[in-house]
């Protein structure tokens, strides 16, 4: 009965969207505040009973109610209980219904905490998110239906896909979700700026915290899911330039464009339409992500629900949206004041140059995905498109962009000073080089060529401490007068200086796993020892052992160093029991920031077993780099001026802005 | 310069830096695009040596056979009479086995015809069957239905 009910949740929930599509709009076009006020009403409904329905599929997954189709294919009476949560998730259908949950939590968090928009564009913006509700709700009950009945009841569920009872399930996806998603946020006032057919400076500062907060998450959410992957595939690659991938990363991409083009409009009024459609773009992006993904037109490394049926009503929805939004800024753009010019050497002109460069990369990343299916269809030729092609070109275009990121912060708004800013860094390059060069003579072995990469990273994160240094003017005033203009410093000045550094680290972890890492694919046999990354690891044997739901053989490994035993870890080979499918869990150990990650293959004839060894140096620093991004984003997110809210359009001079002297 | 100069040297660099990236991604094709062919095509048309190609098909049965230490030797067939030798060093993925579909990369080395893969792919799910190899047995006959399709609702990474 209780399934019922959460299926009817939903479909009211529809009914509600479809409210909210339309009376907000008519409402604002004839200013009529009760009709906007429906907005703030129907997206908190819609969003209590889709967190309800939610609800109620979670506990058809936790008490193992079999009877629902959904939850007899992903789960099992014998599925540890945190896995039955999130296996909540783990399928297609849940998968999206997390994603219409996500969606209407924007709606519903934007009508509550969008006190100060205005009402005529509020009204605009919960209705586009209400648009937006209609058609995956519709896409839910039509294509997906996770409550769908099975008659009689099967006795015992199929299992949750091996690789995915894990933790990596638990808070990949919604991290991954709350980024993706939280992008239509920006789309909707993107579209409903077009619709009043105005856009301002106070445009810029209500979406900025939205494309902050959804860059955050999905910074979060692919460096949860590149490391899941790195430990859980037991292949020891993190990043496979896979389509699934490709598809949280342009969002991603256009989404860090997005973020810098709106400052630009939020201080200059510059770059005016521009924000508006990579805002546009950005959240067409996570679209075309959700359809190459949920359509299986593609192949993955990372299997996913592939069905033709779904995957035409996604491109419906992508058309629908992708095509309306772009009419529609063809349309309305020209009549939308263009901003001011200004001169190329100058904070906004740095960012102008992230902008092409970041939008130009992502370009490369979605030929690259598309390109095969493209060519497919035209010429019915089978192409695969692997990790050279997109090393070399966006490798390449990228490497521009790393050495300028420390001038821009450093340039000032209006007319920068190139030549100061030059001074200023090239202490910062010096040391960075000098650095690199220290590193690799102590882990030798790399390429030359790795010196550069290396000196790029530290740049980076050298470069932004003296951002901080020289704005607080360390060295210049006496310490007690650094001290509080640094602490003094708008927040969001933090947030840069994290983001820009923990970039830097990540590149530091690419460059060093890349160059210094070693691999060995060897036979071994009890007793047997191979030396890795100064470590030599030595097999102490096999041993069969068994968990809730799987059987496994296990190889047991000691490691030491000069002699001394300073670690052990197990490396497995899992059966489960209720699919009959394999999977290898690889052992890691941790030293510092570097790893020495071990995979067990096949048992040989003469009782030995294939080992993979890698020692991976530094790879800890290409996640930590991202967490530290995030904790930017995190730290910028709680900005006085962000959370004061800008000014409301034509008030009174009320309040000053409160906008920090740069 | 004037004001109307600067703005089309920026407009000639934002031009120049596209063109540059439009290049570079011809090129890239040009180099490491991977064409997938099944056994059948090769009998048809030899690919050259040491040209890049992705090998798909089915595991013939019988015919894994291990080597000393890490590698293994093992035919790639289609269902009919084609089949293609191919060797590979490294760990073979969970999913492997005699009779599943399997897509390989690497080349042919010269001079021979075995089929040196430097990557051999084969899904996570047990039903699985790579996607280009099941569209050609469909086209050719010998798709068995239910093959790939039960338990096709599953994810082995559940990204949106």
């Amino acid at each position: 009965m209780i399934i019922e009910i959460g299926h009817y949740a939903l479909v009211l929930a529809l009914a509600t969207a479809l409210i909210l599509s339309i009376v907000p709009v008519l409402g604002a076009r004839r200013h009529d505040s009760a009709m906007m006020d429906v907005a703030t009403i129907g997206s908190v409904t819609m969003f209590s009973l889709v967190a309800f329905s939610f609800g109620v599929l979670t506990y058809a997954h936790v008490v193992s109610d079999f009877s629902v189709q959904n939850v007899w294919e992903n789960s099992h009476s014998l599925v540890p209980l945190i896995y039955k949560y999130s296996g909540v998730w783990g399928n297609h259908e849940g998968s999206m219904m997390l994603w219409l949950l996500i969606l209407t939590l924007f709606s519903a968090v934007v009508a509550v905490f969008g006190r100060n928009l205005p009402e005529t564009l509020k009204a605009n913006v919960l209705a586009v998110q209400g648009w937006i509700s209609v058609a995956f709700t519709l896409f839910i009950l039509l294509t997906s239906n996770p409550f769908l009945r099975l008659d009689p009841a099967p006795a015992e569920g199929r299992d949750l896909n091996p690789v995915l009872q894990d933790v990596g399930l638990a808070i990949h996806p919604p991290l991954l979700y709350l980024g993706y998603v939280g992008f239509s946020v920006c789309f909707s006032f993107a579209v409903a700026a077009l619709l009043e057919g105005r856009i301002d400076a106070a445009w810029a500062r209500w979406v900025r915290p939205w494309t902050l907060a959804a860059w955050t998450f999905l910074t979060l959410g692919i460096a949860m899911g590149s490391y899941w992957a790195y430990y859980e595939l037991g292949w020891g690659g993190w990043w496979f330039w896979d389509p699934v991938e490709n598809a949280s990363f342009m969002p991603w991409l256009a989404g860090t464009a997005l973020l810098h083009s709106a400052l630009v409009m939020e201080k200059r009024e510059a770059l005016k339409i521009w924000t508006v459609l990579l805002a546009i773009l950005t959240f067409s992006l996570s679209l075309m992500g959700t359809f190459l993904v949920r359509s299986g037109v593609l192949t993955s490394v990372h299997a996913f629900a592939s069905d033709p049926s779904r995957g035409i009503f996604i491109l419906c929805i992508l058309l629908i949206f992708i095509g309306g939004a772009l009419s529609l800024f063809a349309f309305r753009a020209p009549r939308l004041s263009a901003g001011g010019l200004f001169a190329p050497i100058s904070r906004e002109g740095a960012l102008v140059v992230n902008n092409l460069i970041l939008t130009v990369a992502c370009g490369t990343v979605l030929t690259g995905t598309l390109y095969p299916l493209l060519l497919e269809t035209l010429t019915g030729d089978k192409i695969s498109v692997g990790p050279p092609f997109f090393n070399m070109t966006f490798g390449l275009l990228m490497a521009p962009l790393i050495v300028i990121v420390p001038f821009g912060p450093l340039l000032a708004w209006k007319r920068g000073d190139l030549l100061g800013a030059l001074q200023r860094l090239y202490v910062v390059a010096g040391l960075a080089f000098v650095a690199a060069l220290i590193f690799f003579y102590i882990e030798h072995g790399g390429p030359v060529l790795s010196v550069l990469g290396l000196a790029a990273g530290l740049f980076l994160v050298l470069g932004a401490v003296a951002d901080l240094w020289y704005r607080a003017g360390i060295g210049k005033v006496s310490g007690s007068v650094a001290w509080r203009r640094l602490t003094g410093l708008p927040r969001s000045a933090f947030g840069t200086a994290l983001a820009h550094a923990g970039l830097g680290i990540t590149v530091l972890g690419i460059v060093a796993v890349t160059t210094f890492q070693t691999e060995h694919v060897i036979e071994m046999k009890p007793g047997q020892t191979v030396d890795a990354g100064g470590y030599s690891l030595n097999f102490d044997g096999m041993q069969p052992g068994r968990g809730p739901n799987y059987t496994e053989d296990r190889g047991h490994f000691t490691v030491r160093r000069a002699g001394v035993a300073v670690a052990d870890t197990w490396s497995a080979k899992r059966l489960y029991t209720a699919r009959q499918m394999p999977t290898t869990e690889a052992g890691i150990l941790t030293f510092g920031l570097s790893q020495l990650y071990v995979s067990l293959g096949d048992a040989t004839k003469d009782g030995g077993i294939v080992v993979r060894i890698w020692w991976k140096p530094f790879i800890l620093c290409i996640w930590g780099g991202a967490l530290i991004m995030a904790f930017g984003g995190f730290v910028s997110l709680s900005d006085r001026r962000l959370r004061v809210g800008a000014p409301r359009r034509k008030a009174k001079p009320a309040t000053p802005a409160m906008e920090p002297a740069e | 310069m004037t004001r109307k100069q600067k703005r089309l040297a920026v407009i000639a660099g934002g031009m120049g830096f596209i063109a540059a990236a439009v290049l570079l991604v011809m090129f890239a094709f040009s180099q490491s695009v991977a064409y997938f062919y099944m056994p059948a095509d090769l009998a048809k048309t030899p690919v050259a040596p040491e040209t890049r190609i992705r090998l798909g098909g089915l595991v013939g049965e019988g015919s894994v056979v291990r080597d000393t230490g890490s590698t293994v030797e093992f035919s790639v067939t289609d269902g009919s009479t084609n089949a293609v030798k191919v060797r590979y060093t490294g760990i073979l993925p969970d999913l492997f086995r005699e009779g599943q579909g399997v897509v390989t990369e690497g080349m042919f080395t010269p001079g021979t015809n075995v089929f040196v893969a430097d990557t051999v792919l084969a899904k996570h799910d047990e039903t699985y069957m790579p996607k280009d190899v099941a569209d050609r047995l469909k086209a050719q006959g010998l798709w068995k239905e239910g093959q790939g399709q039960q338990g096709s609702g599953q994810e082995a990474k559940a990204t949106p």
